[in-house]
């Protein structure tokens, strides 16, 4: 008789045991799920910003419209890419860097131009787009974070069993493709 | 200062505050605990005297959890920055720390602007959701922004790494040290001591009831000195720990340490701050003695202690140390 309330009792601490582990499981595999979710946030706002900074400096830049265009270009097949969903990350991600590069070039070329430097519109928008590349970076790093945690849970002992057990499976992190292999050479004004 | 290892990682870093945070918490219970005992010995109040004493503090201390960032903001003179709509000369500080929650997926806190020529900064609030940070407009002018990247992250990681319900948790313990000493010296000295009867039947002779009780009055001197200082020690590993989980959200050390450089440099005195709020702030705002003391009665660890160890966490980034200047 006593046997039987023993198993029972052993019984019960293994299912708290299981119960609060695969709490602990869905909560992590949330916290990657939302992360994920934010970058396309970020990524979103990048997006929506672009153009205003090609018409800011339009009017200064005549001569510089081939690396408008080619901004404007990058940012629409990033649009395209990012709407294709998250099955669609890698080519994504290309785009997006891509695009990044492109901002670059039309940086270093505002340098040239004094009065665009000073001019307050350039200005707040490039803190906008400083801002916005830095966001969409942390993002990143967050979702990150959130995947190395989720899968060490489940990959250590005891949590393995039972992760295993209910198929939770481990997140890949987010890889950045090489920026600079990305992008086309642009043929820059010297003079 | 002892020599430092290799180069180390962050990670490691920050286990290492978080434990010896915690060490010298036990160390604060041990203490509460003999004097406690030695108290309860001595006289006949027994552990209700230790009880009683950590109400009374947790009480005192009520107050100050759920109201005091309030208080702290209101008597810096401190303004809210509307984060939805904020004046440009506030846009890059709400983006800063913008970047900074979302690099460790908390929510945003609210955002103060101090009006003082002084650098510094700093953060309150119980938890990630009910938070504030404060800079002062000195410290927006002074710093570029990395530099105020590493400021707003070494902020925001005392709130992510609930160091307000640590130090009130510490606050707590060490009040009730200060509070069962103070009552026991004042019972000895109105009353004359000893236990008021009954009991001594049972318990030795008188002469170790006098010796408990000689343990029992140097005790209570001691214990509240002890506390303070392992209260300090506390402020400085949490110090310490917001430094490096500053580096683990933005993985740019150089940043940090150069924001310390120059408030460092800075001469200027932040008006504000007094003695019950230095505590708060990224530098002891009464730094007077900054440069050159490393005491134990010091909130913060000295600023070069402080820039050695992120310096030390440069290399791991593929940063030049040499930047800090």
């Amino acid at each position: 008789m006593e046997i039987l309330w023993i198993v029972l009792g052993i019984v019960a601490v293994l299912i708290v045991f299981l119960i609060v582990v695969y709490n602990s499981l869905v909560r992590l595999r949330n916290m990657v799920d939302e992360a994920w979710n934010q970058i396309s946030v970020q990524l979103k706002r990048r997006h929506d910003l672009i153009p205003n900074l090609v018409n800011a400096v339009k009017g200064y830049m005549d001569f510089e419209q081939e690396t408008l265009t080619q901004v404007i270009e990058a940012r629409n097949q990033a649009v395209t890419a990012q709407q294709a969903g998250p099955q669609n990350a890698g080519a994504s991600a290309q785009a997006e860097s891509f695009l990044t590069g492109a901002l670059r070039q039309l940086f270093a070329l505002v340098e040239n131009y004094p009065d665009l430097k000073a001019n307050q519109n350039v200005l707040q928008l490039q803190e906008e787009l400083t801002t916005t590349e830095n966001q969409i970076g942390f993002s990143r790093q967050h979702y990150n974070a959130t995947v190395r945690e989720f899968n060490t849970s489940i990959q250590t002992f005891p949590n393995v069993l039972i992760a295993g057990m209910f198929g939770f499976r481990e997140r890949d992190y987010f890889q950045i493709e090489e920026a600079d292999a990305a992008v086309p050479e642009v043929n820059l004004r010297t003079s | 200062m002892s020599a430092r290892p290799a180069p180390t990682t962050f990670y490691r870093e920050i286990d290492r505050n978080r434990r010896n945070s915690w060490l010298l918490v036990v160390i604060v219970v041990l203490v509460l605990a003999a004097l406690g005992g030695a108290i309860g010995y001595a006289t006949d109040f027994g552990i209700g005297g230790v009880i009683v004493a950590l109400v009374v503090a947790t009480v005192m201390s009520v107050g100050s959890y759920f109201g005091g960032d309030k208080l702290v903001l209101l008597s810096s003179g401190a303004k809210q920055v509307d984060l939805a709509k904020p004046p440009e000369q506030y846009q890059q500080l709400v983006n800063v720390v913008t970047e900074m929650s979302l690099a460790g997926g908390t929510p945003m806190p609210a955002v103060y602007a101090i009006d003082d020529s002084a650098p510094n900064a700093f953060a309150t609030g119980r938890d990630p959701k009910h938070a504030s940070v404060a800079v002062t407009t000195g410290l927006l002018e002074k710093m570029d922004r990395e530099q105020l990247q590493g400021v707003m992250a070494h902020e925001m990681s005392h709130i992510g790494n609930y160091d307000i319900r640590f130090t009130l948790l510490v606050g707590v313990l060490v009040g009730s040290i200060a509070l069962l000493a103070d009552w026991f010296l004042r019972y000895t000295f109105w009353f004359g001591g000893g236990r008021r009867g009954g009991g001594d039947r049972d318990r030795g002779g008188g002469g170790a009831a006098a010796i408990l009780f000689v343990v029992a009055i140097l005790l209570a001197i001691v214990a509240p000195l002890i506390g303070r200082a392992v209260q300090l020690a506390v402020s400085r590993r949490r110090e310490s720990l917001a430094d490096v989980s500053a580096v683990e959200l933005t993985r740019n050390p150089v940043g940090l340490a150069r924001a310390l450089r120059t408030i460092a440099d800075d001469p200027e005195v932040l008006e504000v701050a007094n003695r019950a709020t230095q505590h708060l702030y990224i530098v002891n705002p009464i730094k007077s003695f900054e440069k050159r003391a490393s005491s134990m009665w010091d909130t913060h660890p000295p600023l070069g202690e402080r820039i050695a160890v992120l310096r030390n966490l440069a290399g791991q980034f593929g940063q030049d140390p040499e930047r800090i200047a």
